[in-house]
Parts: structure tokens; C-alpha cells; sequence
């Protein structure tokens, strides 16, 4: 085999680097020496804001990404304090979080869960960041807060709305302020049974994914519980965009209503293609036919058009609401962009306060401590009313707005008007209905 | 050395030597300097490199040898995922039995798709590789994601085989019966090898700079000069010739008399396992499987990886690959806050116009930054970035214009 030459300046070589490589030991900081992942030190602190900017839910992230660049505003004390005003909790002093100035790094989640993981693996791991919000797809939601649990950094959900985000992929460190499925039915079906009767036969057009299941069970459940029948119910492939084909058999079906579990660009689509059949010209079993969409957002009432007036639906929150929050959010969102927030933008503003707000009064940035000062906190002012963060799921309970697409529009911005504010009481469930479990809170190195 | 002659030895301790100093290689700035921006030496992106570098590699077997263009390979790279997702929550968070199953699997899984897919050839191999790699994503994202151990369940089946769009993921409920089933107090355990864990890093400050040495990353590396090696042998061997001369003219070689079929096959499941194997690397790395590894833009991607870093050369594949993730991880993130601190210094007209020429390049842009640069390699350097190399190394080495004759100098032959 090879020869081995020993020579002088060979073994001083090797010497020297073999000690190199013994000493680097005492160089190794000890990252863990605060006891939790990216702990701050200096004077800022970094929070993830991770967001699609490309992809079906583009236009969501770009307002995502809107409000929490307001919400750092805020937080530093710049601008007009938005929420700060008006928030129950007055820890927050606008001096950044415990002093320290918040800055922020962002990323592309593009709905996909392996690009949303990288990009929050990125903000841990490369900028330091202490907490990762954002995203408007439950699939992504589920993802990341899976790997910011296994990270030991807090995930505050932006726009997820299936059940499985605190219910059975619950986390101990992620948060949900967003509604869910279940309390979209819970808080339609009584509206749809009061203005549409009790004896109806429903067909459900469902997206082919998780959202599109957990949003199904949950319509059918409560619409079938006020007497309703469901005679059919079909998925529909998430890339589809011509659903005529699926529209017809509708026609033939004896339904009188249809459901759209559809969302974002899908069911601009699914309505508009439902709509041009004359669907709700149409009189079934001698009533009139009548559609309904479970999870309306603003963005998607303005890609729909005049297809949506009169349609029943949910949302977390809407910009027309009056309470002394929303009109202070939609003030300060509005003197900075120049038109009204979404209610993606609304959740994500709101979880960033939220999570600061937790520091502050925890007193510290560690995950477990934050973790304990949510649970079962009580807080006001943020515009949805009186809103409990339960401490078995880690999610927000408040009132539902059930809305309907508004007949005469004063503005492009003007599409939804409130029909009713569901109280908090209806929609709430037991936490053990899911199944999941949330495990311990876990801080990291 | 191993079995390699004096050149590929030190192709071989050379890649060995980039993938061991990667840290401090891909960390040139300080942290908190302006260019810090630029660092690539963090744990994710690291294990991405080999990673990817696994999967590029195992595709050159199939496309640089055989010149057989699959466009379908994320299959197997999701079949991958899938299997070693699935032996974490059965049996345990080691990495290896994972790891062997993934390459078991994806094999399986090539011998099928390779056996009909290669029934023809040309674009209509890859058109049939292509079909059935959408075939598994529809099958992973909806078919397979059904409730199957009923309603009123909450087993191990209640999302199905692959978890659908959600993805595959541990549970605390996982069985996991050769391993701890909760870590700590009641924590999901983290994928390991003997009890080291895949996560764990240490920080090395010197001065400014923080260098990261994570377990996970050089787990993943050394795996990559496995197969890197496995690679080059399979290029030198017999085997390697063949599949070369399927390249150059797969008819003559049947008049021959030579049935070129296995050799064919064998390189597609040769392929598919590399694939399975990187699958079964990013699960290790990050405990999730979701379906769009398995949509055609991430087969597409290993294409490109391929023919950037130089189709059929030895390290062309893994160069593609960091290529290729260095845009996607770091272009992508720098957003127009991050211009604007650059071009501070600039009148304010100015700076706006400059932002403005750049803007579209970068943050969501970087898919045209990729596009302008594979254009500019396919059409100026063919051979891709190994090419490159080539050329600028042949500028270094004027001194020795012509080898071929003894005294340096072209002589008419008479």
C-alpha cells in the first residue's frame, strides 16, 4: 500500500493541526446557554415572517406581509400604535418587545409545505428568529408549526382554517387565532336554516384535500343536525379550474342547495361556472336554488364579482365591523396602504401583538413561558370582541360572522355585509373531539 | 486508492474535502456585515446541498450514461420520503433501517415503472416517466390521503398512507416499537443514528463569524461521497461502458446481438434507488413527506440541476444542485428592504432606479435569474459549469499548448 514518509515539517503540520482540532472544542459557545432556541442578545430581536408571496394565495401573503410590517411598526412604537390602543392587555409599551427592538425577516412559503419548512428551517436556523408567523394554507400551517415545535421556537398561525391545525396535529407551540370548520358550520347552519328553511337537500362540491374534508364534515354535520339532507357529494381536484363538468350532474341531481368547499381561486371559479348554468335562477322542489360558501374572504367576494351577492358564508373578521378595534385597525391600515385589511392581514396583525404582548407579560422570549402566558388568556379590543385563547388546543375562541355578498356595493372594497355575529357560546366544541395532542411546549437547545 | 485511478482519487478527495470544510466554505461573511446576506452555511441549506447532490448524482446514472431523459425521477424521491416517514413511526427514529427501506422501496418502485417505461424511448420514455410520477402525486395527495381505518378512529391510517396535502408526520400516538415512543416529556423524538440526533449542532465563533457544524448535515455528506463514489466506480466499470454505448447507439448495439434491456433497467432502478435514498436523507433531515416532492416541477428540477452542472461528468450533478438551492434559498430571500440598505448610499432618484432594474431578479424573481443563467450555460458552456471549469482552468495552463507530439510542436506529417 502507500508508503509513509515521515518528515519534520510534515509531523509539525500535523501536529499543528490535530491541535487546532483539539482546541476547537473551547471555542464551541454554547448555544443553549439561555436555555431556549435563538434566544436574543443585543438590543433587537428577529421574528419570521413567513408568507406565500407566489402561488395560489399570493395576493393573501402580500397582505400578510402588509400588516405585520405594521404591526412591527407599532410594536416599536412608530406610526399610530394601531392596536395597542385599543388592546385589553396594556404590557406592551411600544418600546419594542422587553426593550428590544423587533425587526423581522421574511420568507416564501408558495403553499407548499417543503418550501414553507425550508424557509422557516432558513429564518431559525440563519437570522436567529425567535418566532414564525404567517401563511394562508393549512397545509402549510400544519407543517411549520410541526417543525417549530421539533425547533423549539413559537408558530403563530396566520390564515389556516382546518380543524386538524389545533386539533389533531396540534402542537404545544403553536397558536391559532383564525377560526376553524367547525365553527363555520356551527355558526351558518342556524343562519341558513332561518333564511333558507329546514328541509332542504344540499349537494357539496368539495376541494380534493384536508381543508376541503374537515370543511365538508363540519357543514354537513351541523346543516344535517337542523334537518337538512345531503343527497350528494363530490371532490373536486385542487388544480381544476373549469368546473362545469362537475356542475352538471347538479342539474340532474333533486338538490335544492349547493355547497362550495372551495377556496381562494377555486371557488371564484366553481361560483362563477355555477352561476353562468343558471343555477340560481333555478326553482327545485319548489323552491328557489341557493349556493352557499362556507369560507368567504374579501379577496375572493372581489375575484367573484356580482356572482356573489346574496351568498351566505363565514369569516373571521370583516373591515365594515364598528367595534373600537377594527375601526382603529382599519385606520391605521388604511393611512399606510391606502385601502382596507383583509381578514388574513387582521389574524396576522393580531398574532403578532398577541405574541409580544405574551412576552411582555411573561417577562421572557423562552417558548414554554410565552406557551404559559396564552393559555386560557382573556383579551379584548382586537376587534372580534371578547376573545378566550384555550389552553387545551391553543385555539382562539370568539364570535363568527356569518356574512352574504352585498346587493348594491358602494365600493370595490364594499362586497360583504354582516348578516349576523354569532356568539361565542354556539361555536364552541370540546378540545377532545379532534383527537391530537398537543404534548409539551419545547424550548429548543 | 479504493479501486480508482490517480485522477478520479483526487476528484474523490476533493469533492471529500469541499463537503468536510462546507461550513467555513459557504460562511465567508461575518455575521451581522451587510453581506451575511450571502451566507449559505447553515444546517437546512447544507443538507439540501447533499441531499439534492445524492438525488443529481443517481439521475446522471440514468440520463449522463444511458442519455435516456426520465421526467419523472421526484417519484422516487417521494416514494422515498414516504417509506422512511413510515419506518419512523413504526419501528424507530434511527436513520438507518429508514434509509434502507427508502432505497428498497423506490427500487421496487423503479422496477415497475422502469419496466414499462422502457418499452420505449425518447421523448416517449419521458412522457410515460412524466405520466406516471403525476400519477403518484394525484395518488399521494388525495387517493391515498382518505380516511382508512374508519370515522370514528383516530389510528395511525387516519390520513391515510401519505397524509395527504398536510403531508406525512410523526405523532406522539406513533407506536415506534423498537424506540422510545416519546422523547423527554412528551415530545415527538428526533430522527437519529445510535442516539446522535439528526438536529443536533455546535457553534464555532471565531472573531465574527459563527460557523455551524450540525450532526444531520454531515450524516447526509458522508452518505453523499458514498454514492459519489458508488458513482464513479459505476462510470469506470464495464457496466458504465455499456450504458455508454446504449448512449451512442442503442441500434448498432442490438445488431450486435446484445440485448441492451437490462442494462437499461438496471440503470433506471440504480437511478430510482439514488432517488429513494436522497428521499429518505430529507426525511431524516426533516421528519415530513409531503406529495409535492412529487410533482413534475421537482422532476424537472433534477433535470436542470443535471444540465447545468454538466450532463455525464462526475461532478457536474452535485455543482447543479448547490447551483440550483443557493438561488432558491438565498436569492429568493432578499426582499426590496434589503436593496434599499444596499443603495443607501446612492442620490434618491438613482437608488429607486437601480432597485427598480434589480427588483425583478430577485426575492420571487429568482425563478428568472435561474432561467437567464441555464439559457447563458446551455448556450455558452454546453458542457455546463464543469465546462466552465475546464476553460478556465486550460487558460492557467498556457504552458503546455500541445502534448500530443514529443517536442511540443506540430510537425505535417509525411
Amino acid at each position: 500500500m502507500s508508503k509513509m514518509n515521515l518528515t519534520r515539517r510534515g509531523v509539525l503540520q500535523t501536529g499543528a493541526v490535530a491541535g487546532a482540532g483539539l482546541a476547537l472544542p473551547t471555542y464551541l459557545s454554547a448555544a443553549s446557554h439561555a436555555g431556549f432556541t435563538n434566544a436574543p442578545t443585543g438590543g433587537t430581536v428577529t421574528l419570521g415572517f413567513n408568507v406565500p408571496q407566489s402561488g395560489p394565495y399570493a395576493d393573501e401573503g402580500a397582505d400578510e406581509l402588509r400588516a405585520y410590517e405594521l404591526a412591527v411598526e407599532h410594536l416599536n412604537g412608530e406610526g399610530d400604535g394601531g392596536l395597542l390602543n385599543t388592546f385589553s392587555s396594556k404590557a406592551l409599551k411600544g418600546n419594542g418587545i422587553l426593550g428590544k427592538k423587533v425587526e423581522y425577516v421574511t420568507g416564501d412559503t408558495q403553499t407548499k409545505s417543503d418550501a414553507a419548512r425550508a424557509s422557516a428551517r432558513s429564518m431559525i436556523e440563519k437570522d436567529g428568529a425567535i418566532m414564525v408567523t404567517g401563511g394562508s394554507s393549512s397545509g402549510v400551517a400544519v407543517a411549520v408549526q410541526a417543525l417549530c415545535q421539533e425547533a423549539g421556537v413559537i408558530f403563530m398561525a396566520g390564515l389556516t382554517h382546518s380543524n386538524d391545525t389545533t386539533g389533531k396535529d396540534k402542537k404545544a407551540n403553536g397558536f391559532r387565532h383564525f377560526f376553524n370548520s367547525y365553527m363555520t358550520g356551527a355558526a351558518l347552519a342556524p343562519v341558513l336554516a332561518n333564511n333558507y328553511g329546514t328541509d332542504r337537500k344540499a349537494y357539496h362540491l368539495t376541494a380534493d384535500y384536508n381543508w376541503g374534508y374537515t370543511t365538508e364534515e363540519a357543514v354537513r354535520t351541523s346543516t344535517e343536525a337542523m334537518g337538512w339532507e345531503t343527497v350528494g357529494t363530490v371532490l373536486t381536484p385542487l388544480t381544476q379550474t373549469d368546473f362545469s363538468s362537475y356542475i352538471t350532474p347538479v342539474l340532474q341531481s333533486d338538490a335544492d342547495v349547493l355547497v362550495l368547499n372551495h377556496y381562494g381561486g377555486n371557488m371564484v371559479n366553481s361560483l362563477t361556472n355555477a352561476v353562468q348554468f343558471g343555477l340560481r335562477d333555478r326553482i327545485a322542489n319548489g323552491k328557489n336554488f341557493e349556493i352557499v360558501v362556507p369560507l368567504y374572504s374579501r379577496l375572493m367576494a372581489k375575484g367573484a364579482g356580482a356572482n356573489v351577492k346574496g351568498i351566505f358564508g363565514s369569516t373571521n373578521w370583516h373591515w365594515s365591523l364598528t367595534d373600537e378595534g377594527s375601526k382603529q385597525f382599519v385606520q391605521s391600515f388604511g393611512t399606510k396602504y391606502g385601502f382596507p385589511p383583509s381578514q388574513a392581514a387582521h389574524t396576522c396583525y393580531v398574532q403578532a401583538l398577541l405574541y409580544a404582548d405574551a412576552v411582555e407579560r411573561a417577562g421572557s422570549f423562552n417558548p414554554c413561558a410565552v406557551g404559559e402566558a396564552l393559555k386560557d388568556f382573556e383579551f379584548d379590543g382586537m376587534g372580534n370582541g371578547p376573545t378566550l385563547y384555550r389552553g387545551e388546543d391553543h385555539q382562539c375562541f370568539k364570535d363568527v360572522l356569518v356574512v352574504k355578498g352585498k346587493e348594491n356595493p358602494t365600493s370595490e372594497f364594499d362586497l360583504l355585509e354582516i348578516v349576523e355575529v354569532t356568539p361565542v357560546s354556539q361555536v364552541t366544541y370540546d378540545a377532545s373531539i379532534f383527537g391530537g395532542d398537543l404534548g409539551t411546549c419545547n424550548p429548543g437547545a | 486508492m479504493l479501486g480508482l485511478n490517480k485522477k478520479d482519487t483526487y476528484l474523490l478527495l476533493l469533492v471529500a474535502g469541499l463537503v468536510i470544510f462546507a461550513p467555513f466554505l459557504l460562511n465567508p461573511f461575518p455575521e451581522g456585515s451587510a453581506m451575511a446576506q450571502f451566507n449559505a452555511g447553515y444546517p437546512d441549506l447544507m443538507q439540501r446541498f447533499v441531499i439534492f447532490g445524492v438525488f443529481a448524482i443517481g439521475f446522471n446514472i440514468l440520463f449522463g450514461l444511458t442519455g435516456y431523459l426520465s421526467f419523472g425521477h421526484a417519484a422516487f424521491l417521494g416514494v422515498g420520503s414516504y417509506a422512511a416517514m413510515w419506518m419512523f413511526k413504526l419501528f424507530g427514529m434511527n436513520v438507518l433501517p429508514a434509509l434502507g427501506l427508502s432505497i428498497l422501496t423506490s427500487g421496487l418502485f423503479a422496477v415497475l415503472i422502469g419496466y414499462i417505461s422502457l418499452r420505449r424511448s425518447g421523448i416517449y420514455f419521458s412522457i410515460l416517466t412524466l405520466a406516471f410520477a403525476m400519477m403518484s402525486y394525484s395518488l399521494a395527495y388525495s387517493v391515498l390521503a382518505t380516511d382508512m381505518d374508519g370515522p370514528d378512529r383516530q389510528g395511525l391510517l387516519q390520513k391515510g398512507l401519505t397524509g395527504g396535502e398536510t403531508g406525512l408526520q410523526l405523532t406522539l400516538e406513533d407506536p415506534r416499537i423498537f424506540g422510545q415512543q416519546t422523547a423527554g416529556e412528551g415530545n415527538i423524538p428526533v430522527p437519529n443514528i445510535f442516539g446522535l440526533e439528526m438536529r443536533s449542532a455546535v457553534e464555532m465563533n471565531v472573531g465574527d463569524w459563527v460557523f455551524t457544524f450540525s450532526v444531520g448535515y454531515y450524516f447526509a455528506a458522508l452518505v453523499m461521497l458514498l454514492s459519489f463514489y458508488l458513482s464513479i466506480r459505476i462510470f469506470r466499470s464495464p457496466f458504465g461502458m455499456m450504458l455508454r454505448a446504449i448512449k451512442s447507439n442503442q441500434h448498432r448495439l442490438n445488431y450486435t446481438g446484445l440485448n441492451a434491456k437490462p442494462y437499461m433497467l438496471a440503470a433506471f432502478v440504480v437511478s430510482g434507488m439514488y432517488a429513494g435514498l436522497a428521499g429518505g436523507l430529507m426525511a431524516s433531515m426533516d421528519p415530513l413527506a409531503g406529495p409535492e416532492r412529487m410533482f413534475w416541477t421537482a422532476s424537472g428540477e433534477v433535470v436542470l440541476m443535471t444540465i447545468l452542472g454538466g450532463v455525464g461528468t462526475l461532478i457536474g450533478p452535485v455543482l447543479g444542485a448547490g447551483a440550483i438551492k443557493y438561488m432558491e434559498n438565498i436569492l429568493s430571500k432578499i426582499n426590496s428592504d434589503i436593496l434599499h440598505t444596499w443603495f443607501a448610499f446612492l442620490p434618491d432618484g438613482l437608488e429607486d432606479f437601480v432597485i427598480t432594474l434589480i427588483y425583478p431578479f430577485i426575492g420571487k424573481g429568482w425563478h428568472l435569474t435561474l432561467g437567464l443563467i441555464f439559457m447563458a450555460v446551455v448556450i455558452f458552456l454546453p458542457g455546463g459549469l464543469v465546462e466552465g471549469g475546464q476553460r478556465i482552468a486550460r487558460l492557467f495552463k498556457r504552458k503546455k499548448p500541445s502534448t500530443k507530439t514529443p517536442d511540443g510542436k506540430t510537425t505535417p506529417a509525411e
